[in-house]
């Protein structure tokens, strides 16, 4: 078990070197000096430019350049964004609470909707309720999600007037301090009357257009794994035993279901956040996805290049505890490599 | 009970097909047919192409000529549309039917590019990973564990940020983005035929390690690297269009779908039309590659095919 762990672990490690490599590489491979870039168009004196690459420490040799760049993560330095003055990592852990919101609530939404579905498919399988959910999880799945954003934005917002079009909550009649960071629950918390519906109103179609591929794969995942589960013997047993249907689908048979479908949920943070950057690109959501395309708009290469090793260390840590966790449940993958 | 009585009949029947047809195209095409959603896709994935490759016919229009006398003419259906631009006009007079048919070729294009760079340099990788030793398997491995580390779109935009927004670098950052997929199907299926007795009999032989890998171990790995390929296609169409959104992708005037979205913002309270064609023409397109890919995986693969 322990050899397992740091085996795991181990793997990890040199992941995390590339990856500091590669933003690191990348952010030289941009046309264009970081600091013409910081001085901007009126010029400076060669000296005052020698003076601040020596700041930068861009008179060094370039390995001695990666040195310091790993160094400096390692202690948690992630650089200084161009556009803000801010550190990088500052900025980073203000947005993304809003990143985990969504994401969460998009993946609540996306597994209460298709587990069930998908088990109900399953046994009614070949009928009209499988055939159209089948068809519903092709088209979720299939779905250019910013064109859905956008066609939700149109019908319930606009045409509606249901769902406010923009951002987390109404600042001109809420305002109260977010210690956590979740809209939500900060609005829940501040005792505010309606803050918190109003928050829900904002959350909603975002965490929908989020949720709407993982809803389409849960779906189908489950109603699969379901299919398969259903022509086991235990299942047969417990019929046999004269256990009610419900009970023998929604215990015997679902809960073992469920195990792909579980580890598809803790692997999809990667897709999740990637969906995430076009959903709060079409929302105006102030998370990490939108200010790393405000980054790019912006030229600050510094805060796109903290921002990739920010989110993608999130994802492999989540993808570490994922493994870990799996690790510890089943015996059969803690031995199987 | 009723099921495993029904077993021994239609494996029987199986065999009766299989000898009724002697090539494998004609099983193929047989197992395949018996997916009614995998035929309708692949009919619409027909049309699509039709409407890519004879675009310069179809088209009433340039995709890039602007007719500054109709700047979002409303669609033919709605008042005052007219037959001249049958599906409206956008916000800088483009018509919007041509480009519909025009992005049909961009959307293929980006996605069958990605497709076939991915496929190529996937398959060399795999196999390298799986054959030429530990070092190479773990660089190769590792570089792919690190690419699929950051987020699919997130690391499209690291390239794009670097190489500057074009047609041509969506494409290298989708594929970048894709490549894993491949290299990990190869290596593992080629893993997994390595320890088998054919290979050994045709090393014993004295067959060389390129053509032992090339020709013995691929066309067995062959059959999910198809189905993979095929679902590829949408997902680069996919990705590249979302690219396109946040004008990171093909620039306009080039008509891709995703482009035209973008520029389709401003005019959703306005003119719905502009928002809503380009979008279904993904959707379509989309759901007809995963369909015909999905009836790809039934027919060649029996151990996935529903039962």
């Amino acid at each position: 078990m322990l050899l397992y762990f740091a085996r795991r672990l181990a793997l990890t490690i040199p992941t995390f070197f590339a990856l500091m490599f590669l933003t690191f590489v990348a952010i030289r491979l941009v046309p264009g000096d970081p600091v013409e870039a910081r001085v901007g168009e009126r010029g400076i004196s060669p000296e005052r430019l020698a003076f601040f690459r020596h700041q930068l420490g861009l008179d060094l040799p370039v390995w001695r350049q990666f040195v310091d760049y790993v160094w400096r993560m390692l202690h948690g330095d992630f650089g200084v964004s161009l556009a803000t003055q801010q550190k990088v990592l500052t900025e980073f852990l203000t947005l993304f609470p809003a990143t985990v919101e969504l994401s969460v609530c998009a993946m609540l939404f996306a597994v209460l909707l298709g587990v069930p579905a998908g088990a109900v498919a399953a046994v009614k399988r070949g009928g009209f309720f499988d055939q159209a959910l089948m068809t519903i999880s092709l088209f979720g799945y299939s779905m250019p999600i910013f064109w859905w954003g956008l066609l939700l934005i149109m019908f319930v917002s606009v045409d509606l007037g249901l769902t406010p079009v923009s951002g987390r909550i109404d600042l001109i009649n809420f305002y109260f301090d977010q210690p956590t960071g979740f809209m939500t629950v900060d609005a829940l918390l501040s005792g505010q009357s309606g803050a918190f519906l109003d928050a829900l109103r904002h959350l909603v179609l975002p965490a929908i257009v989020l949720g709407t591929v993982p809803l389409g794969v849960i779906a189908r995942m489950t109603r699969s794994s379901m299919l398969e589960v259903l022509s086991e013997d235990y299942v047969r047993t417990a019929r046999a035993k004269g256990l009610s249907p419900l009970r023998v689908v929604g215990v015997h048979a679902l809960r073992n279901a469920l195990l792909p479908v579980v580890t598809v949920i803790g692997l999809s943070v990667s897709s999740l956040l990637a969906g995430a950057v076009l959903t709060e690109t079409i929302f105006s959501w102030p998370g990490v996805g939108h200010w790393l395309i405000d980054s790019i708009g912006r030229r600050d290469y510094p805060a796109l290049q903290g921002g990739v090793m920010l989110i993608s260390s999130v994802v492999i840590s989540v993808n570490l505890v994922v493994d870990l966790v799996y690790g510890a449940v089943n015996p059969r993958i803690r031995h199987g490599r | 009970m009723a099921a495993d009585l029904a077993v021994p009949v239609s494996a029987a029947d199986e065999g009766a097909q299989v000898l009724a047809q002697p090539t494998p195209l004609a099983a193929f095409w047989a197992a395949f047919r018996e997916n009614r959603g995998a035929v309708f896709g692949l009919a619409v994935v027909l049309i699509v192409v039709a409407v890519a490759l004879g675009a310069d016919i179809l088209a009433p229009h340039s995709p890039i000529e602007q007719f500054r006398d109709a700047v979002r003419a409303p669609p033919v259906w709605q008042a005052g549309g007219s037959w001249r631009f049958a599906l409206g006009t956008d916000g800088d007079g483009h018509d919007t039917l041509s480009r519909l048919i025009y992005g049909a070729r961009v959307s293929l294009f980006i996605g069958l590019s990605v497709m076939s760079v991915s496929f190529v340099v996937g398959v060399v990788l795999g196999l390298i990973s799986a054959s030429a030793g530990p070092i190479a398997d773990v660089l190769i491995t590792r570089m792919m564990d690190l690419i699929m580390a950051v987020p699919s779109l997130v690391l499209a935009i690291l390239v794009v940020a670097i190489l500057g927004p074009s047609l041509a670098n969506t494409i290298v950052a989708v594929t970048i983005v894709y490549l894993p997929r491949y290299v990990r199907l190869v290596r593992a299926s080629a893993l997994g035929e390595l320890g088998k007795d054919y290979v050994t009999a045709a090393r014993v032989v004295g067959v060389g390690p390129a053509r032992l890998m090339l020709s013995t171990v691929l066309p067995n790995c062959l059959a999910p690297l198809i189905v993979q390929a095929a679902l590829g296609v949408s997902d680069a169409i996919l990705e590249a269009a979302g690219l396109g959104f946040l004008g990171l992708g093909a620039q306009p005037p080039t008509p891709e779908w995703g482009t035209m979205l973008a520029d389709s913002r401003e005019f959703i309270r306005s003119d719905p039309w502009i928002v809503t064609l380009p979008g279904l023409a993904i959707l379509v397109t989309v759901v007809a590659i995963n369909l015909t890919g999905d009836g790809l995986r039934d027919a060649l693969d029996p151990k996935m095919r529903r039962s």
